[in-house]
């Protein structure tokens, strides 16, 4: 591991004024991803800020009935907070299919949205890997793959966000807060993450330097009838090969509104506008939750070793929409 | 920006203080094994995957592989060498013994610290991914063989002695009140 700087902050100026912009500089939280890529050296930081003492922890309701969930929250708190379970339900059980009650303890919210890839190609640093080394190549496009991107790849990388928690928060229509030298800003959550293209290796649309501060959640009554379903090859702590985070609001069998995002098929939570579209208005039942997750999945582009990535995400929206419209008939 | 890559700091371990210098790349883990003698906590995977050296921070159970020493400081620490009550044995220890826990004993102290923190948290209200209504109104759910197994997932047992594990975690958590 490299040799690097050491530095605390205990308010979020200080912690901009402390990184500044510097591109050999990162923001260190719970650590969970970013120690253990630098003992791997696939980060090789000058300098790491600490920011887990920050005044970032809590969660706190938004005057118009939203939840604002504070940087440095650790994915345990937020699962375990009482109107998280209450009105997105869809989101405690994204964080809680997620890693393991050490990890959950540790992680926090703005680390989990900058985690990266657990792509093997990216993880070793003696491989070739245009995200981690522009212009290398993609061994994952004729090798190890079975895990891979099936929606929104391109020919130079199709690796996988690994994240629950964003799935649910893409679902939820997030917005994203930072801060930087210049002032604050913030992105809703479909903005956050760049498309692929030819630049795997830029990967979110902050400024260089900037802190994720906050992540709000709007008012949003549907997801009262929410859940996160994750498939995965074993049944606990391990990264999902497919996951849907879904709400639906049923009225006279009817789809009122509908939220619908995938997780690990794609460089970023995959929002499902396409399905959504389909949904909306239409009778609740097999025969629309299927022709809405084709509508989507027609967008699909699998690899020779992950094609079953699209039947799997077929079964799973359709079982999901299902049972939340058996949930929302009760 | 150029800065000093070691760093002088005071850890707090089992409620003893500890005064030495690290270079910042100094894990938690090997901070507590190789410079403050507690080899209590094990260095399995060294990448936050088997659950070996888990320790807890502020009572709560983390990965000490993961975790840097320098930040550290300022937190409380409790390895396995500090979970019991003196010379008597934490129930989670106790039921470990009486119902064969362990075979080769090597994810020993870091089942314990973990079982310790589960119980607590259980107690506490907090949910899993086996819990199946989430609603807090609902309480906590009864501490399942299946939910034990989901809560302990992060800790892992090469000798496959999970089935009394289970068992010990179960007995522990009884001795704490918890139904099952």
């Amino acid at each position: 591991m490299r040799e690097f700087g050491y530095h605390r902050a205990y308010d979020v100026t200080g912690a901009v004024a402390l990184l500044d912009g510097d591109t050999d500089a990162r923001f260190l939280g719970g650590g969970t991803n970013l120690v253990d890529l630098m003992k791997t050296g696939v980060e090789r930081p000058a300098t790491l800020v600490d920011v887990r003492e920050l005044p970032l922890n809590r969660i706190e309701s938004t005057p118009d009935g939203g939840l604002r969930i504070g940087a440095t929250v650790t994915n345990s708190d937020l699962a375990a907070h009482p109107e998280v379970r209450r009105r997105y339900p869809v989101l405690a059980q994204a964080v809680l299919a997620g890693a393991s009650g050490q990890l959950r303890n540790m992680a926090t919210v703005g680390g989990n949205l900058l985690q990266r890839t657990r792509c093997g190609y990216f993880t070793d640093v003696d491989s070739p890997c245009n995200k981690r080394d522009p212009g290398s190549g993609c061994p994952a496009l004729t090798g190890e793959h079975h895990n891979h991107a099936i929606l929104g790849a391109s020919g130079h990388c199709v690796a996988t966000h690994p994240s629950d928690m964003g799935v649910a928060l893409t679902a939820l229509d997030a917005r994203v807060s930072y801060e930087t030298a210049d002032g604050p800003g913030e992105l809703p959550i479909a903005d956050l993450y760049l498309p692929v293209g030819k630049t795997p290796h830029r990967e979110t649309a902050l400024p260089q330097g900037a802190l994720i501060t906050a992540v709000t959640l709007p008012p949003t009554p549907t997801a009262a009838n929410s859940r996160y379903r994750k498939v995965r090859e074993r049944a606990s702590y391990a990264f999902a090969i497919g996951s849907v985070a879904a709400a639906l609001d049923l009225r006279d069998g009817t789809v009122h509104d509908v939220r619908l995002a995938f997780g690990a098929v794609a460089s970023r939570p995959w929002r499902a506008y396409a399905a959504e579209r389909i949904l909306t208005g239409a009778p609740a039942g097999a025969d629309t939750f299927v022709a809405a997750a084709d509508a989507e999945l027609t967008a699909a582009r699998p690899l020779p070793r992950n094609g079953y990535k699209v039947t799997l995400m077929r079964n799973l929206v359709v079982a999901v929409l299902s049972e939340l419209a058996e949930e929302a008939a009760r | 920006m150029a800065s000093s890559t070691s760093s002088d700091l005071t850890l707090s371990v089992n409620g003893e203080k500890y005064t030495l210098t690290v270079d910042h790349r100094t894990t938690l883990l090997d901070a507590l094994r190789e410079r403050l003698d507690l080899t209590g906590t094990k260095k399995g995977c060294d990448q936050g995957q088997c659950g070996a050296c888990t320790v807890l921070v502020d009572g709560r159970r983390s990965v000490a592989c993961l975790q840097l020493a320098v930040a550290a400081e300022g937190h409380e620490i409790t390895t396995v060498e500090g979970v019991a009550d003196g010379d008597r044995l934490h129930p989670v220890q106790q039921a470990f013994l009486d119902l064969d826990g362990f075979q080769c004993g090597y994810c020993t102290p870091g089942q314990i610290c973990s079982a310790v923190a589960v119980i607590e948290e259980h107690a506490a209200g907090w949910p899993s991914a086996a819990t199946a209504d989430l609603r807090p109104e609902a309480g906590p759910p009864p501490l399942t063989p299946e939910e034990i197994r989901e809560r302990m997932s992060g800790n892992l047992c090469r000798c496959g002695a999970y089935m009394s594990i289970v068992q010990a975690v179960a007995r522990a958590a009884e001795a704490n009140g918890a139904a099952a």
